[in-house]
């Protein structure tokens, strides 16, 4: 690979690094913004004015801030995210589990909807403005406009209350076959996929038709390649950074969007570990929740960007 | 006919008639569902426990912030898997009387100062070691440990110490306290190893299932404990599981769908459509929570004894609970104490809904304007819709309310108990000393009415040192009328708990003091073969 392309590589990074950073600024000013305090939250309605005394001095939530986010930063450079307040559980340790689910969750959606959107995305476009394009489009459209909890109840009544296929409890531990890990996510992933499918599936079609007023299509035209081949050996691999983006974009709103589907089918990801933490002003775990969703954020993002330097012949090939 | 009713139900919990071809051949001897139903569940409990299998319930109120430790509990889910794992030195029972746990008796002296509890022998931990006296005073001492963060804590605030003594633990008061043996009940007092000063959240107890599996806000698994000291009477299942199930429809579908049994918190707005499915059977039990509007006694304008009666007036208590309950509850009468509590006196005069009386006391109050009532959602579900109604009665009396719709976040330490005109809920206490004392006593804590009043308060006093059951009655019922009349407390409605329970649940007991059959259903019920 030639310097120019590896020099840009490494600003993304470093400049990822960089935003990284900032965020965890505005996470750790955030959280002290937010209303309430960490004692009463955990006492609640049964809080004593002399419990509440006990627990600030215990948590020592009375050092400045600027000295609690260092005292922050250090520990997660060192992979130590503290523990939580509310638990007094190990942040690091039930955050990896959540985290794992998470991403299963995620990945398994990924892998029935990307490959879905795209190759619907390449048969709208070979069929384009005729009948098979308009219900892609109208049936992509439509799963997306459709609020989530409402394709989940939905799937719920009919999958899993009247045919009994697939569970509607979806949680998973650890130490469960595979089989019946794919069976109780069944249900979320089918939702899942219909939110993402139509953006990414109109994004593809978009992306592709824009490059297929390219004049090199023309030439490929008429040169007497076939309206499939143009499309997946000439339009296709030029449209791949747009597509890519949006792609990235979808698998992030997969890790970081979910609270409502993990809410309704019970699945013990990320979401809602970071939901009841908000509840509970438990601090720590949620800046560290903050900081992980940001970090997927921003790495994929990066690797959308670089995946667009390296596709980009003009950048490969410098005159 | 009732040969045959008999025989048809004991076919069911054999297993060998479906529920409602049951249900359709009593219809058909002329028998109402609702006997019928009673009919089935009492031949459940004649059949006796069946042994074996898990018994899985899907539960509202679990978040994975919920730890083992019983100091930290507050919501159902932690608290009600503790009911199954861990024990208490008695147990309340649902007609509301106590009954021995680890302590197989009690007693104390003439001015109720000293309590003396006999401590079960022969009860072992689930690992293994032997439950000592030295245990319980040692869990005692933790929970009234003034560092401590219990939520206990108040309810150790009267004691001065606690000791052993040969086989028997004795607690010495500050004051004297009829109700000592009620407060053991409590479910932050779970008996630990070593009162579980060195590793609190261990869920090592004395119940009937040990824990096997708690991942908090996901699931809690326990497994039977084979040398539970009363294996005959809990513990039926050999494996419990509860299921966190924060969303009320996942809940219902959970149920309908078969993969938990049992569920808690049925929202009024579903009952009528969850009773229709079937295989389920809606458990509702009257019980001691209710739903307040409460006024500062002591900031103006609630100040004013005639605007306080008027407001009380201006509410249609009837009207709430077919609206806001949809009949799943009772009328309440300004008073945080119903029938659901021992000593109660049903002789006082209901509070009715009266715009004539209200416009009148209004009017004797001079005030002038509007109301200003804060609500929200969190305060108890519907109350928007109930402060609207509130409104609309009150308006009939020539009362204008304005509602303002405070957020859900903060609203516990924002609004309730600082503003002087507001929504909230009460849980209910096991005894009515403990539910004054809580929140109508001038100096308690949550004094969330500000109620300052004398007579009241030496009332109080002098009850928790009678030990004559009359005479407490008595002054209960003075002290009630007070509070109805004085107070700035509007008690429109009594909820009931509702819980629901598929087909293969057997053994139900219908128990006011919590949901879900008081706490303890997955160790009270077994699965129907």
């Amino acid at each position: 690979m030639s310097t120019p392309v590896l020099k840009l590589v490494a600003q993304r990074i470093a400049m990822g690094v960089l935003l990284l950073l900032a965020v965890s600024v505005l996470i750790f000013v955030g959280t002290q913004i937010l209303p309430g305090d960490v004692a009463q939250s955990i006492l609640g309605q049964s809080a004593t004015p002399q419990a509440l005394e006990n627990l600030r001095r215990d948590m020592g939530l009375n050092d400045p801030a600027y000295i609690r986010y260092f005292r922050w930063l250090g520990g997660i450079l060192t992979g130590d995210l503290g523990t939580a307040l509310s638990s007094g559980q190990d942040i690091a340790t039930s955050l990896k589990d959540r985290l794992w689910n998470t991403l299963f969750l995620a990945s398994a959606a990924a892998v029935v909807s990307v490959p879905l959107a795209i190759a619907l995305g390449l048969l709208a476009v070979r069929y384009r403005n005729g009948p098979v394009d308009k219900i892609i489009s109208g049936l992509g459209l439509a799963s997306t406009s459709l609020p989530e909890f409402f394709t989940g109840y939905l799937l719920i009544y009919f999958v899993a209350v009247q045919l009994q296929w697939f569970p509607s409890v979806s949680t998973v531990y650890e130490g469960m076959p595979f089989g019946e890990r794919l069976s109780a996510i069944a249900l979320p992933v089918t939702v899942l996929t219909l939110v993402v499918l139509a953006h990414m599936m109109r994004m593809t079609r978009a992306a592709i038709l824009n490059v297929m007023q390219s004049a090199y299509i023309e030439t490929a035209e008429l040169k007497g390649l076939t309206p499939f081949q143009i499309i997946t050996r000439h339009a296709f691999p030029n449209a791949i950074a747009p597509i890519v983006n949006v792609v990235m974009l979808n698998l992030a709103f997969l890790i970081v969007g979910v609270v409502v589907v993990e809410v309704i089918f019970v699945y013990p990801g990320m979401g809602q570990y970071l939901v009841d933490h908000v509840a509970k002003r438990d601090v720590p775990v949620v800046q560290a929740c903050g900081l992980v969703f940001a970090a997927v954020y921003i790495s994929l993002n990066i690797v959308a960007d670089i995946v667009a330097i390296v596709s980009n012949p003009r950048l490969r090939h410098p005159k | 006919m009732s040969n045959e009713l008999d025989y048809l139900s004991r076919r069911v919990a054999l297993g060998k008639l479906s529920r409602r071809d049951f249900l359709g051949r009593a219809a058909a001897l002329g028998v109402t569902t609702v006997f019928a139903n009673s009919l089935l569940s009492s031949a459940a409990l004649a059949e006796g426990p069946v042994k074996g299998g898990t018994l899985k319930a899907g539960m509202q109120g679990g978040a994975s912030t919920d730890s083992l430790d019983p100091a930290t509990w507050q919501s159902q889910v932690p608290y009600k898997f503790g009911r199954q794992w861990g024990e208490q030195l008695v147990e309340i029972q649902p007609d509301g009387k106590l009954n021995p746990k680890l302590a197989t008796e009690w007693g104390s002296s003439d001015d109720a100062k000293v309590w003396t509890f006999k401590i079960r022998k022969g009860v072992q931990f689930h690992d293994g070691k032997e439950m000592t006296p030295d245990d319980v005073v040692a869990t005692m001492e933790r929970h009234s440990d003034a560092n401590s963060k219990s939520g206990a804590l108040g309810v150790m605030g009267g004691i001065d110490n606690v000791k052993k003594d040969g086989d028997t633990v004795v607690f010495t008061l500050k004051e004297a306290n009829a109700d000592l043996p009620f407060l053991m009940d409590d479910y932050h007092l779970m008996i630990q190893p070593g009162g579980g000063k060195d590793k609190p959240a261990a869920g090592i107890g004395t119940g009937p299932y040990k824990v096997v599996t708690d991942e908090p806000g996901v699931r809690h698994i326990g497994t039977k404990f084979p040398n539970y000291w009363d294996g005959d009477k809990r513990g039926h299942a050999e494996q419990i599981e509860i299921i966190v199930i924060n969303d009320a429809t996942a809940r219902t579908a959970a149920l309908q769908s078969g993969q938990v049994h049992m569920i808690n918190r049925v929202e009024p707005k579903i009952v009528d459509l969850v009773k229709r499915v079937p295989g389920v059977t809606i458990q509702n039990v009257a019980g001691k929570g209710h739903y307040v509007f409460i006024a500062h006694c002591n900031t103006a304008p609630f100040d004013n004894m005639d605007l306080r009666l008027a407001l009380k007036y201006a509410m249609n208590r009837e009207e709430m609970v077919k609206t806001i309950l949809r009949g799943y509850g009772s009328v309440g009468n300004d008073t945080p104490i119903n029938k659901a509590y021992p000593l109660f006196s049903d002789d006082m005069e209901q509070r009715k809904y009266d715009p004539d009386k209200a416009a009148f006391h209004y009017k004797k109050s001079g005030h002038d304007g509007s109301v200003l009532l804060r609500t929200s959602d969190v305060a108890f579900p519907g109350a928007i819709d109930a402060a609207q109604l509130y409104q609309q009665s009150a308006a009939k009396a020539g009362i204008t309310i304005e509602v303002k719709r405070e957020p859900g976040d903060g609203y516990w330490t924002q609004v309730w108990n600082k503003q002087p005109f507001s929504t909230s809920y009460w849980g209910g206490r096991p005894t009515q000393d403990q539910m004054f004392s809580t929140a109508y006593y001038s100096k308690a804590d949550w004094n969330d009415t500000r109620f300052f009043n004398e007579k009241f308060d030496k009332l109080l006093l002098q009850a928790r040192g009678e030990l004559d059951e009359a005479k407490r009655k008595a002054m209960y019922r003075d002290m009630n009328v007070i509070v109805s009349d004085e107070g700035g407390v509007i008690v429109p409605m009594f909820n009931d708990f509702i819980d629901a329970t598929s087909k293969k649940v057997g053994g139900w007991v219908p128990d006011g003091n919590q949901e879900m059959s008081g706490g303890y259903a997955l160790s009270r019920c077994w699965l129907i073969a």
